[in-house]
C-alpha cells in the first residue's frame, strides 16, 4: 500500500507529465490537423480534427509552388555536405586521435572551438566571397558553407569514436606491411560506422533547417530550400491558412520522422557530449 | 595512441589537411575578414575605402544609429533572461521529474526533445498563427475558460510581445536543457542517492545537496549555449514579428539588427555592408566578453560548491 502522501505525489507527477506532453504535442497537431481542413472549417471548427482529410493544399504547393524542387534542393545540398563533412572530419579526427605529435591536441581544440563560434557573424565576408568565387545564388554557396558547419561537431563525435578503437588491430596490420590510409579504409572505416552514422544524424537536423544562409546567399527561386520557401511563402499565402499550414507542416515533418526513428543516436550522442563537455 | 615518426608526416598533412582548409576558410577567416571590414566603408556591395574606427564612432554617436543599438542590446538581455529562466530552472525541474521512475520516462525524455528538432523558423510561424487574433486558437481557449477579458494582441503589443517570441524560443529549446540535465542526474551514483534516502532526506534536501551540485557544471553549459544563440538569434524574430523587430523595434534583438543593417536595401534599414560588419563584430565581442564572464562566474560557483 502507498502512503497517501506518496499517492498525491505520484499523480502530480503525472499530472506534470500529462501537461508537458501535451504543451509538445498540441502545436504539432493543431499545425498539422489544420493544413487538411479547408478554410472555412478552420474558422468554424479550429480546434477538432478535420472532418474530412483534405489533401487541396498539398497538391496545390507541389503542382503550382514547385515544391518538389525545393525538397530536392534541400536533400541535395544535406546529403553532400554531411557526406563531404563527415569524410573530412573522419580522416582528420583520426590522424589527431591515433598519432601522438606535438599538435595534435592543439588542433583537436582549435576544430571544437567551431562548436562555440557563431559563423553568422561572417555572413558579410562570405556572401563577398561566394560573389568573387561566382557561386553566389547556386547551391554550391550553401554547401560549401555547410560543410565547414558540420566539421567542429562531427570532429568532436567522431574523435572520441575512433580513440575507443582499440590500437591492436592497426599494430597487426601495420607488422603485416599495410600502408597508413590503408589502415584507416580497412580497419577504422569499418569499425567506425557508428560513429559515422551518428555525425551524419546529429548534424542534419540544424543542417536541414538551417534558413539564414539561404536567405542571405540565395535569391532565384529555383534555388530555394526547404526552409528558405517556409520562410518565403508564408506571407504569400496569408489569407488560404490551408496552405500556410501545409507549408510548415511539409518542412517539420521530414525532421520529425528521422528524430523519431533515430532518437536514440541524438539522445546519446547529446548526453554524451553534455557530461563530457 | 602510436608516436608519429618523420615518415608519417605527409600523411597526417593529407589526413588533416581538407578539414582544416575548409574549416578555417570559411568559418574563421569570415569572421575575421567581417572584422576587416568594419574598418572600411562604401557605397557600394564591397566597402572599399579605408576609413579606420570610423564605423564605430558612427555607431556610438550618432543617434540614428545608437538608438537602433543599444534597444536591440537591451531587448537581447531582456530575451536571453526570460530564456534563461524557463530552460535553466523550469528546465532543471522537469529533468528532476523526468528522471524519476514511472511509467513512460523512456516516452517523455524522447518525447522532450522533438521540439529542439523542428526549424526556428517553423517554430515561429506555428507560435504566430496559435496567437493570431481573428483565428488563432490560443485567444479561443482563453475565450471559453472565461478569461476573454484579458486578450491583448500578443505580439501587436511591445509589452507583450518580446515575452511571447521569448517563451516560444524556450518552448523549442527546452528539451535540450531536459535532456542535458537529465543525463547529468543519470550520472549520479544510485548509492548516494539510495544513502540520503535512508538518513531521511526528502526530494528538497535531495535536490539542493545531491542533484543541484553534481548537475551545476552543466548548468554552466546551457547557460553558456543559450547565451550565444540568444545574441545570434535572428530566426525567431522574422518569422514571429518580421525583420524590423515589430511593433516599434520592441522585438528587434541583435540577430535581426544585423540582417537588417548588413543585407537590407537603405529603405528597408540597411546601413551598408561596412557599416554591417560592424554590428557583426560588436556581436562578435559581446558574444564573447559575455561567455567569459559567464565561465568565470561558473567556475567559482563550482570552487564555493566543492569547498
Amino acid at each position: 500500500m502507498m502512503k497517501p502522501t506518496k499517492a498525491a505525489a505520484r499523480a502530480l507527477l503525472y499530472g506534470i507529465m500529462v501537461f508537458y506532453a501535451l504543451t509538445i504535442i498540441m502545436p504539432l497537431i493543431i499545425m498539422l490537423s489544420t493544413s487538411f481542413k479547408s478554410n472555412a472549417e478552420i474558422f468554424n471548427n479550429p480546434f477538432g480534427l478535420p472532418e474530412k482529410f483534405n489533401f487541396d493544399a498539398y497538391t496545390s504547393l507541389f503542382v503550382i509552388s514547385n515544391y518538389g524542387r525545393y525538397f530536392l534542393n534541400s536533400i541535395g545540398v544535406t546529403v553532400i555536405s554531411l557526406a563531404v563533412a563527415v569524410t573530412v572530419s573522419a580522416l582528420a579526427s583520426y590522424a589527431i586521435s591515433k598519432y601522438q605529435f606535438k599538435y595534435n591536441k592543439a588542433i583537436y581544440v582549435f576544430f571544437v572551438l567551431g562548436l562555440f563560434i557563431p559563423i553568422k557573424l561572417g555572413t558579410v565576408d562570405i556572401m563577398l566571397t561566394m560573389l568573387n568565387l561566382k557561386i553566389f545564388d547556386t547551391l554550391w554557396a550553401l554547401i560549401i558553407v555547410y560543410i565547414a558547419m558540420a566539421i567542429p561537431l562531427s570532429v568532436f563525435i567522431l574523435y572520441d569514436y575512433i580513440r575507443m578503437i582499440p590500437d591492436e588491430l592497426s599494430s597487426a596490420a601495420r607488422i603485416d606491411g599495410c600502408s597508413e590510409p590503408g589502415i584507416f579504409g580497412r580497419i577504422i572505416v569499418p569499425l567506425v560506422k557508428p560513429g559515422l552514422a551518428a555525425a551524419g544524424i546529429i548534424s542534419f537536423i540544424p543542417n536541414w533547417n538551417e534558413f539564414w544562409f539561404p536567405l542571405v546567399l540565395i535569391k532565384s527561386r529555383e534555388h530555394f530550400t526547404i526552409p528558405l520557401a517556409t520562410g518565403q511563402l508564408f506571407g504569400q499565402f496569408d489569407t488560404k491558412l490551408n496552405l500556410v499550414f501545409a507549408v510548415l507542416s511539409l518542412a517539420s515533418v521530414p525532421v520529425i520522422i528521422i528524430y523519431l526513428l533515430l532518437s536514440n543516436y541524438f539522445v546519446k550522442g547529446l548526453s554524451a557530449g553534455a557530461v563530457k563537455g | 595512441m602510436l608516436q608519429a615518426q618523420k615518415k608519417h608526416a605527409r600523411f597526417l598533412f593529407m589526413f588533416i589537411f581538407p578539414a582544416f582548409i575548409i574549416y578555417t576558410v570559411f568559418m574563421l577567416l569570415p569572421i575575421l575578414n567581417s572584422m576587416k571590414y568594419s574598418l572600411y566603408s562604401g557605397d557600394g556591395l564591397i566597402p572599399e575605402n579605408f576609413v579606420g574606427l570610423d564605423n564605430y564612432v558612427k555607431l556610438f554617436t550618432e543617434e540614428r544609429y545608437y538608438s537602433k543599438f543599444w534597444n536591440a542590446f537591451s531587448n537581447n538581455i531582456k530575451f536571453f533572461l526570460i530564456v534563461t529562466f524557463i530552460q535553466n530552472i523550469l528546465g532543471f525541474f522537469m529533468a528532476v521529474f523526468v528522471t524519476r521512475s514511472f511509467k513512460g520516462n523512456k516516452f517523455m525524455r524522447k518525447l522532450s526533445f522533438l521540439p529542439t528538432t523542428l526549424s526556428v523558423l517553423v517554430v515561429g510561424f506555428i507560435f504566430k498563427l496559435i496567437l493570431n487574433p481573428y483565428y488563432g486558437v490560443f485567444d479561443k481557449v482563453l475565450e471559453a475558460l472565461g478569461l476573454g477579458k484579458y486578450i491583448i494582441p500578443w505580439l501587436g503589443d511591445p509589452r507583450s510581445a518580446l515575452i511571447i517570441v521569448s517563451i516560444a524560443v524556450s518552448w523549442q529549446f527546452f528539451g535540450e536543457s531536459v535532456l542535458f540535465y537529465s543525463s547529468g542526474i543519470d550520472g549520479i551514483d544510485d548509492s548516494i542517492l539510495e544513502a540520503a534516502r535512508i538518513d531521511g532526506a526528502n526530494i528538497w534536501h535531495e535536490i539542493i545537496h545531491i542533484i543541484l551540485p553534481s548537475v551545476l557544471p552543466i548548468v554552466g553549459i546551457v547557460t553558456i549555449l543559450i547565451f550565444i544563440g540568444d545574441f545570434t538569434q535572428f530566426d525567431i524574430v522574422y518569422a514571429m514579428t518580421g525583420y524590423r523587430g515589430d511593433p516599434g523595434y520592441s522585438t528587434d534583438l541583435m540577430g535581426s539588427l544585423f540582417y537588417r543593417t548588413a543585407f537590407a536595401t537603405t529603405e528597408r534599414g540597411g546601413w551598408g555592408t561596412g557599416m554591417g560588419a560592424t554590428v557583426a563584430t560588436m556581436m562578435f565581442i559581446i558574444v564573447t566578453v559575455g561567455v567569459g564572464i559567464l565561465l568565470a562566474f561558473f567556475n567559482r560557483k563550482k570552487e564555493e560548491m566543492l569547498k
